[in-house]
């Protein structure tokens, strides 16, 4: 996987956005024929967003006949490999980086490059290197989101707390929380992954992003010191109690109580904890975000997962499938999807307009003016499938256990030298 | 009738090749559908998986021929170790199989309890039998709202005599237990449903006269009741070894195989490896089931050949 410093790509992007001509978008060609997409964004938001999209291209394109199935989201992770084996449809939703990587090598997905190269897709350059495998893309993004952490500003400024921007003022604002009979964290580790995400950005601002993209391509042993003193800073964390308790009981839903309660002040998670958050009664003025403070003296690498479109290689459309992809990034749409009412996430075209949302505007800015080390895709998606099960499962174990950590990393490292050959 | 006045000079026609095999054939076209689609969907899968075993495939591109290398990881031949996880599947395995089986005697005696006749009875048995009735990922629902840590039932009970606070689904030691306590509950009811309609085939006769000859109690049950239940027995050993073996959706529903896979059990692990969402290692995923099949057959073989034995004595 190529390194991604592509963000300042954003940053210049955006800056030119409203001197340079507008971009051309080929709404000319006349598509007919059928145009079969399944698609997995099957929560209510999401649903509406997909359906609204298929609306707004159909009429475009009158003649064309979009046929659209929504499956669930998660029964999708594993019925795409049928879906896409006999009788493909044309359009398929996926995820970014390693997760496609079974489809890439089975020939399963088709190559855009092309697209790629068209100059209204220079506006997607920051997320070019996750789509890219083999020095070719693969699909197109069409949102992602920061990961940060979510805190109570309300217990915040009651203890008289700021949000800290290195490890030891987060260390010292997790034990004036204790203090208070709080704890500094929630989390649900029912279904591993949200161990992963501390462990992408205690790793990664130990390490390094490079480190961190080089322990996932299987490159460094489990063993190395570096791993260990990753743990080793967790661990600090672990041994404070600033977990909550029994979190390998509950999903990260689950978990939420907790901070909705004032039982815990903050939350490692992506943004779309903040819609359940407002559910559950948080508001604006209660609810805040900082990014995940310095460790050691590298730069910040963030994780934020990409959502993405494909086309199957057997497509029978082609055109189509790619005149949707094309419209699926396109300024306004981005602008549309991801606006605060809708998907309520980062469109992934640098000229589309952020949504009115403090957290969305947040985010952005961080991804785009803090994220010099790099854009992690997150735990599952950066990791192989195999090693990823295999660490997110040790991830939790050492979280519950600290004291069993030679056991995991050996074990971890016995299945690394297996699973990368 | 009225034209029978040229006599028939043919010899007889000759009958059709069925009609001369009628009686081999009849039975085998009778059985064709039922033939066909055992082998389709159990047979053939059966080679099929076993051919998988030998292969490291990920369901979509090539399989690749290792031989028995998946087996060689899986068991630990070699100079490597035993898979661990298939370890912890394996013994947890055991635990399902030994304790699953408490449902048998539970069974029994609720439904000797339920078996008189007062007012509203029916009432009380369908009571009983309801946890069967219900599907069983509302019991592990059910059973995983009921071990909560802060707030769950089992908790504010033992507080009550003055125990602290435990978290049974998030402690790698107790949680196959509290697990299996949940399958327990509907398995009994389906062992005491077996036990009732057998109570009712009971002959009156032999207990009044086992009664005549001063037996009671323990004596009554042991001597008289449970040798004439022997089918029912039978039937319900049958079901919660297989149901041991099977128990998939309450590991999923309630721990979903976690804390750090501490309650996976063969079946789940299988799952796990070759169909859920970091899975599609199909190989090693078919051996696992091979392995789950042959501990299947050995019960299996058990009971064909005790039911064998049964026949063979009724004749």
């Amino acid at each position: 996987m190529k390194s991604r410093k592509t963000t300042a790509w954003i940053a210049l992007c955006a800056s030119t956005l409203l001197a340079g001509p507008a971009l051309a978008e080929s709404h000319g060609m006349a598509l007919s024929g059928d145009l079969r997409i399944i698609s997995d964004m099957s929560n209510p938001a999401p649903r509406a967003v997909m359906e609204g999209m298929v609306a707004d291209f159909g009429e475009m394109h009158p003649d064309l006949n979009i046929e659209l199935t929504i499956v669930d989201r998660e029964a999708w992770k594993t019925q795409i490999r049928n879906a896409l084996g006999a009788n493909p449809p044309d359009v398929v939703n996926w995820y970014a980086a390693n997760r496609m990587l079974p489809y890439v090598n089975a020939g399963l997905f088709a190559d855009v490059s092309d697209l790629w190269e068209e100059p209204a897709f220079e506006a997607l350059a920051s997320t070019k290197g996750a789509m890219t495998i083999n020095d070719a893309q693969w699909g197109v993004p069409y949102t992602y989101y920061q990961w940060g952490i979510y805190y109570r500003k309300d217990i915040f400024d009651e203890l008289g707390l700021s949000e800290p921007t290195t490890w030891e003022e987060e260390k010292a604002n997790c034990q004036a929380i204790l203090d208070s009979g709080r704890k500094c964290y929630t989390i649900g580790t029912k279904f591993l992954w949200t161990a992963g995400g501390w462990f992408d950005y205690i790793n990664s601002r130990t390490n390094g992003y490079d480190f961190h993209m080089q322990l996932a391509r299987g490159e460094i042993p489990w063993t190395d010191d570096r791993v260990r003193q990753t743990f080793a800073n967790w661990r600090e964390l672990i041994d404070m109690g600033a977990f909550i308790d029994d979190h390998q009981t509950y999903s990260w839903q689950e978990a939420l109580p907790f901070m909705v309660n004032g039982e815990a002040a903050s939350y490692l998670m992506g943004n779309f904890a903040v819609a359940a958050m407002r559910d559950g009664g948080l508001t604006d003025d209660q609810l805040d975000f900082y990014q995940f403070p310095k460790i050691a003296e590298v730069d910040y690498a963030e994780d934020a997962p990409t959502d993405t479109f494909h086309i199957a290689s057997g497509a029978q459309n082609m055109d189509a499938a790619k005149e949707f992809l094309r419209f699926v990034v396109s300024t306004e749409n981005q602008t549309k999807i991801n606006a605060g009412d809708a998907l309520g996430q980062l469109p992934v075209n640098a000229n589309a307009e952020i949504g009115d949302d403090k957290f969305l505007q947040q985010g952005f800015d961080m991804l785009s003016n803090n994220a010099s080390g790099g854009i992690m895709q997150f735990f599952d998606r950066d990791f192989p499938a195999e090693m990823a099960s295999f660490g997110m499962e040790g991830l939790q174990e050492f979280m519950v256990f600290p004291d069993n950590l030679d056991d995991i990393l050996a074990r971890l490292e016995d299945a690394r030298q297996r699973i990368y050959k | 009738m009225s034209h029978a006045t040229v006599p028939d000079t043919h010899p007889p026609a000759q009958r059709g090749w069925y009609k001369r095999n009628e009686i081999a054939v009849t039975p085998l076209l009778f059985l064709a559908p039922a033939i066909l689609f055992f082998a389709v969907y159990v047979i053939i899968p059966i080679a099929q998986s076993f051919w998988i075993s030998l292969h490291e495939w990920d369901g979509l591109g090539e399989a690749t021929w290792v031989g028995t290398a998946n087996y060689e990881r899986l068991l630990g031949i070699g100079d490597q170790n035993m898979d661990r996880k298939f370890e912890t599947s394996f013994w947890n395995n055991i635990k399902w199989l030994v304790l699953y089986l408490l449902a048998i005697p539970a069974g029994l005696f609720i439904a000797l309890f339920l078996n008189q006749t007062v007012r509203g009875i029916r009432i009380y048995k369908s009571l009983f039998f309801f946890p069967f009735v219900i599907s069983q990922v509302v019991v592990g629902l059910v059973f995983s709202w009921f071990y909560l840590p802060r707030e769950g039932l089992l908790n504010a009970l033992i507080g009550l005599f003055g125990f602290g606070p435990v978290n049974i689904l998030g402690d790698p030691s107790m949680a196959t237990y509290g697990i299996i306590a949940a399958g327990l509950w509907p398995q009994t009811a389906y062992c005491m449903i077996l036990y009732l309609t057998g109570l009712n085939a009971v002959d009156p006769e032999q207990v009044e006269a086992a009664r005549l000859d001063g037996a009671k109690g323990w004596r009554m049950l042991w001597y008289v009741i449970l040798p004439q239940l022997r089918p029912a027995t039978f039937i319900a050993f049958v079901v919660t070894i297989i149901g041991a073996l099977r128990s998939f959706d309450l590991i999923s529903v309630m721990t979903n195989g976690g804390p750090f896979g501490s309650t996976r059990v063969l079946s789940f692990y299988m799952f796990e490896e070759s169909l859920s969402e970091f899975g599609f290692r199909m190989g090693y995923g078919a051996a696992i089931a091979v392995i789950l099949f042959i501990l299947m057959l050995g019960f299996i073989a058990y009971f064909l050949w005790s039911m064998y034995q049964d026949e063979k004595g009724g004749r």
